[in-house]
């Protein structure tokens, strides 16, 4: 299995946990998911990467696209779980800066090199 | 005898051989000695580079190859990907290739977004070669940059 993403939906409140690698392969299926979720007026999406054990620009592409739509419609979009590699790529690209994102085991010290 | 061991790896255009390399590249990259940063950071510029190849250099009717040659050193690897599917001569191609310029690559490749970009954050020395298909040379040096590497002493 190289990608899993599961769908939690109550009303406006979606939960969004993905497992495995997303790159050119995977990427479609997670936009897919992604897709109609994302017209619901005030949508309020958490997506949980915690589990997310590659990602490059392909899936940078999906987020973006997702937080664009969400937006807007009104909705907001947090990233969670990010682990120091991940973390690392939002930064880089400047994502961390626009997007709300949140590191994995948040107070804990940030080992990451640069 | 050259002083590089060299590694070919000819796969398909498609997008699911693309993590295939990613585990041989990491599997190569861990042989130099390389870190666990460096290693992902090498991953991600090659995923990115065959990404761009499958995405861009045929259409969708053809099938093609794409062919990534991986040079290890003792100090330094060097990943080439090409999407012209022949394998290629490594010294010959790595003469033939030079820094790209900002407006004719670049806006080639960057049509997909933000994987040039992520070549060159990751990597130590990227250099883009646009003849019969593109070639994409990365090289990334055990411990960080090395800068003063085959620098020409400045006369004046």
């Amino acid at each position: 299995m190289d990608i899993l993403v599961d769908v939690l939906e109550s009303n406006q409140n979606i939960q969004i946990k993905v497992n495995g690698e997303i790159d050119a392969y995977t990427a479609p299926l997670l936009k897919e998911k992604l897709l109609t979720a994302q017209e619901t007026e005030g949508l309020n999406a958490v997506l949980d990467l915690s589990d997310v054990s590659y990602m490059d620009s392909t899936g940078l592409g999906v987020f973006v696209g997702f937080y664009k739509a969400v937006k807007a419609n009104g909705g907001h979009m947090r990233i969670v779980g990010l682990s120091p590699r991940l973390k690392r790529l939002f930064d880089i690209t400047g994502l961390g800066e626009l997007m709300d994102i949140e590191t994995a085991g948040k107070g804990e010290v940030n080992n990451e090199t640069i | 005898m050259r002083p590089y061991d060299y590694i070919e790896l000819r796969i398909p255009a498609k997008a699911q051989y693309i993590g295939v390399v990613r585990l041989a590249i990491s599997g190569l990259a861990n042989r130099v000695g390389f870190t666990y940063d460096d290693i992902e950071d090498m991953k991600i510029a090659t995923s990115e580079a065959i990404t761009n190849a499958v995405q861009h250099a045929y259409k969708e009717d053809e099938s093609g190859e794409i062919v990534v040659g991986c040079a290890l050193y003792e100090d330094k690897m060097e990943v080439m990907v090409a999407d012209h599917g022949r394998s290629f001569n490594f010294d010959e191609t790595k003469k033939l290739v030079g820094p790209y310029h900002e407006n004719e690559d670049v806006l080639f490749l960057r049509e997909g977004g933000l994987g040039l970009y992520l070549i060159e954050t990751l990597m130590d020395e990227v250099k883009v070669h646009h003849e019969e298909g593109v070639t994409v040379f990365m090289t990334k040096y055990l411990g960080g940059e090395q800068v003063d590497q085959d620098v020409e002493p400045i006369t004046s």
